[in-house]
Formats: C-alpha cells, structure tokens, sequence
C-alpha cells in the first residue's frame, strides 16, 4: 500500500495562523502510524496567497487533499480516511 | 499539553481581524475598508459559526475592531461608525493607559460564579451537605438540596461532602483565572476590570472562552510613524526568537523590511539588569545579611508589588527591567527615535505607559499578523547580524530560571545565590510571596525569581509558537550566544 504523505506548511502565514500548534503533529504521527505515514513540516504551500484565503489558514495536506483551518483533530481524521 | 495554550480558535479570530486592520491601512481605502471589516468576515449569507446570528456575529467582530484600533470597546458609542473610529485612531497622539478591554456583549453569556445543586441530587437521608454547611445556606426542599444564595458563602464543603458528586460550582473563566480579584460580574450581569487592582497579566485574556478580553492594539499608531517615515526601532523582547520559523537573523531583516530604522535585542538590556542585580544580591543578601531578594524583571509581578504587596518593595531588586535599559541605551543614541517593545505579554503595555523611553508595545501576534498582511515569507531572508552584542544568558530571560542563571552566572562561587522559582503568578504563588515579605524569610532560597507566566516569558499570552518547540527553537539561539562575562567585563 502507498504511504500516505502529509505535509504541515510552516510558512509564516500558516505558522502565526496556528500550524506553530501542529507541530505537535510531526512527533505524534510517527508514534500513531509507524511507517505507514510519512510526515513533515513544509515551508509555504502557496495555499495561502490566493486572494484571501490568508483567514483559512494553517493549511495541511495529506496526499492531495487540502485541510483548510487544520486542527490535530481534522488532519488525524484525514489520516485515517486515507488509509481505510 | 503545553504550557502555553492559547485558546487556539478565538486567537485565530482575533488575528485575523489584525490582519485585516493592516492591510485596510496599507491599502487605498483605509476608513471604508476597516468599515467592512465585520462585512467581509461574515458575508450575507453565510455560516452563523458561534452566535445566534449574523447581526451579533457582526456586532462583536466589530467590538473587536475597535480593540484593534486601540479604544476602549467599553466607551465606544454603538452609533459611532468603525470608520470614523479609524479616523479618529489616526489623530491620537499617545496610547490610552489601560492595556485591556472587554467585550461585554460577548461575555454577558456566562452564569455568574457560585455553587449550584444539579439535577443529580437524589435528596438522600444522610444529607451531608446539611451538616457540612457551616452558613445554613444548604437544605432540602421537596425532595431536593436548595441553596439559599444570600447565606452561601461559595466555600464548597457541600460539594465536596456528597455522595453524588451532585453539587457543582460554577466558574466565571476570567474571575476564576485573575489572581487579585480585579476582574469580576457585577449585579447587572456586566463584567468588569477593576483597574485599581489589575496587575495587567493578561490571566483573564486566555482564560476567556468567548475570547472577551481586548488587548488595545497600537498597530495603528506604529504604522502611522513608519508611513511618516520617522526613525522607528524595534526592541525586541528576548522571547522573540522562538515565535517565528526562522532564525533571529532572518527575523531582524523581516522586521527591517516591514519599515524599521533598525532592530535591537532587549536582551542587551537584559546583561545591564544582570549586572546591576548580581551586584546587589552580593551587597544586600551575601554582606548585609538580608534573608533575600526578589528578581523585578516581570512587569506583571512588579505591578503585583506596588498594587497588593507594598511589604515586598524592600526585597525586591532595584534592578530596572531589559526593556528599561535597552530603551534608555536606544533613546541616547537615537534622541529623535520612535522606540516600539515588541512583548510577548500584556504586562509590558503598562510598564511602556510608565516609561517615557518606551513609545509604543506591539505583540508578538500583531507583528505576526503584520508579516501576513505583506505576505512576508521570514524564512527566504538571507539573514543579517544584530550591531548590539547580548549574552546567552540575556537572551535566556525568556524562560524560567533564566533570570536567576544570569545572575548566579556573574557571582563567584562564594557567592552564588540558591534561587527558589516562583513560575506563573495565581493565588497560591501570591499567598506565599506575602508569607515571605510579613515573615521577613523564605526558606526556598535567598533569590526569588517571578515569572507571571508559567515557563516564562514564552509562556506569554500574545506569543504565536507552541512552548516546547519555542523553548526548542531559543536554546539553540542561547548555545550559540557569547558568555555573559565576554560581554560585561
């Protein structure tokens, strides 16, 4: 099965938004998932810079799909589709 | 869990509304931009997130607004239009006193504090929150305990006692948070900040779950000095370098890029009150014998001394504050200069306001919401020195121990000081430190160190990163920082 990959941008925007509090995401996943998903801090996605989009931000994605305002909780549960 | 937990979804909001104040400010259309503001937040149409609809969601994000602007959301008129405000913003000369301000429409939701007999009460035979009530205010009536409020004293022996867990008490977050009893509802059900007693902690800011209590923003004002093209200077508070994903270099030539004249550690202040504090810890307590003495970096915790305990003014140092010398070195040098603290706290507002070498405070949030609103990337800056030298252990001020360190740092060994660490300021840490001022003695150490913030100043409410990697992020910083005996010699 392919790895699931998930990306927390840490761009400045993403980062002052609220991914400084994902970081967390970057020791808990590992522990959660073993090898069966990848993850890593990002610099800017550019998710970001579209017109406004500034006001949904942190920004994660996990493979292709894009999680707007990302919260621990949303991008686990992303995780967890993915891999079903 | 973190130290430093900031309610992550009313901080969110609060800063986009920041960021939304910038960029109407850099834009063309300033008033009718910040007009819209409440408008472009919540479009006709669109989801009702948190209240009961669209006019109040509106109303309060315009209360926001006007923190954002600087004002007392508690004085303005509902008539006034947020883009007069933005006008008037514009022609204030000097920032208003008090650093904080409520809500009241958001915050008039909540139950006012007391103990409250739930639905579980079976009214049982024993009834032993009868005989624990010291007030007769507890009894049973028709089968179950009825609270008379005008005897309940709310010391909760009743809760404690019942076999049912049936007995609750009900907290107001911010009066429950406030460690002085400065913030409280009062009979109309309105909440407010009684600035005789309020230390400006900023307790209250974190604990609000409906994110009620304002910081007065003096965004406006540093922008408006930056667009006049006077000579601004950043000082920035030790506990900047762990906020933001870049290296201190790459951050001082993003702030420069935002407009400042230049940007100078506080931490350089930081060596200045070490020096003066170590020097008096070895005169005061090593040969005079006091039994000891208490560090005065904390803006909270000095406010705490003048306001709720005078006794303590002796043993605490007469060392000034980082912010305090660094202002006074920049002001020397710069006589014509804007000087702007950038804080991780609300504290430091106030001891700005006092201080006339200190013109404005940003926090760590506003400069944050700043860099989003240029879409500045602080991470592609190639990165440039700081001209002022700070030590390690300067810049350790930002965390707990760091202040006690630098001075133990500049005593002999003889000498050295057993600190004892007051982390965050609540109740309980309040009670003791009026214990050792009355009893004259402390037998946890002779040099006390209070940090209002649990963990320090990167514990502070307006700062953007989670403690740990901060904490992460500022040790390599320290590592890689000249001793503090290569800069004072």
């Amino acid at each position: 099965m392919a790895k699931v990959n998930v990306k927390v941008c840490l761009g400045t925007t993403c980062f002052v938004m609220g991914s400084s509090n994902l970081q967390e995401l970057i020791d808990l996943v590992p522990k959660k998932y073993g090898d069966k998903v990848d993850v890593a801090g990002s610099p800017c996605l550019g998710l970001c810079s579209i017109d406004w989009e500034f006001s949904k931000a942190p920004y994660v994605k996990v493979n292709d799909t894009v999680i707007k305002e990302a919260t621990v909780e949303k991008v686990l549960e992303e995780i967890d589709k993915q891999l079903k | 869990m973190s130290v430093n937990t900031p309610n992550k979804q009313t901080s969110h909001l609060k800063r986009e509304i920041l960021v939304r104040l910038i960029k109407a400010y850099l834009g063309d259309n300033y008033a009718e931009d910040v007009r819209l503001i409440p408008y472009r937040m919540r479009p006709q149409g669109s989801d009702i997130q948190f209240r009961c609809c669209i006019h109040k969601e509106r109303a309060i994000l315009r209360d926001r607004v006007i923190a954002g602007l600087g004002f007392d959301i508690e004085e303005a008129q509902d008539w006034e239009l947020l883009s007069d405000l933005a006008v008037k913003a514009l022609d204030r000369k000097t920032p208003e006193e008090h650093p904080l301000t409520l809500l009241q429409t958001a915050c008039n939701e909540c139950v006012p504090a007391r103990i409250h007999v739930t639905d579980l009460c079976q009214g049982c035979v024993a009834r032993p929150c009868e005989s624990a009530c010291r007030f007769g205010a507890i009894k049973v009536v028709n089968g179950k305990s009825h609270i008379d409020q005008t005897k309940c004293k709310s010391c909760g022996l009743c809760a404690q006692v019942c076999p049912f867990q049936a007995i609750t008490r009900i907290i107001v977050p911010c009066e429950h948070a406030c460690p002085v009893g400065a913030i409280a509802k009062d009979e109309d059900g309105l909440t407010r900040i009684d600035h005789e007693k309020c230390i400006s902690c900023g307790k209250c800011v974190k604990a609000c779950p409906f994110g009620a209590v304002h910081k007065k923003s003096q965004l406006i004002d540093i922008l408006k000095n930056i667009k006049a093209k006077k000579q601004v200077i950043a000082m920035v508070a030790p506990a900047i370098m762990g906020q933001l994903p870049c290296t201190p270099q790459q951050l001082r030539e993003a702030i420069i890029d935002l407009g400042f004249a230049d940007v100078v550690e506080v931490a350089v202040g930081a060596d200045v009150t070490s020096e003066t504090e170590s020097k008096e810890f070895k005169e005061r307590v090593i040969e005079n014998g006091d039994p000891f003495m208490t560090t005065s970096c904390c803006a909270a915790y000095n406010e705490l001394v003048e306001k709720h305990i005078p006794e303590l003014k002796r043993y605490r140092s007469t060392a000034k504050t980082p912010a305090y010398y660094t202002a006074e070195i920049v002001k020397k040098e710069n006589p014509n200069a804007v000087t702007v603290f950038f804080s991780p706290c609300v504290a430091k507002r106030r001891e700005a306001l006092q201080n006339p070498n200190i013109d404005y405070v940003l926090s760590f949030e506003e400069l944050g919401a700043w860099f989003i609103a240029t879409g500045t990337q602080v991470a592609e800056y190639k990165g440039e020195e700081y001209t002022k030298k700070a030590s390690a252990e300067g810049r350790n001020y930002a965390v707990t121990g760091g202040v006690a360190g630098a001075v133990n740092a500049l005593l002999d060994d003889k000498d050295k000081a057993k600190p004892y660490y007051v982390d965050g300021l609540d109740k309980a840490s309040i009670r003791d430190l009026k214990k050792f001022a009355k009893n004259g003695k402390c037998d946890l150490g002779n040099l006390i160190e209070v940090m209002a913030c649990p963990g320090g100043c990167l514990g502070g409410q307006n700062t953007i990163n989670a403690y740990r990697p901060a904490a992460k992020q500022l040790a390599e910083y320290v590592k890689n920082s000249p001793d503090i005996k290569e800069i004072i010699k």
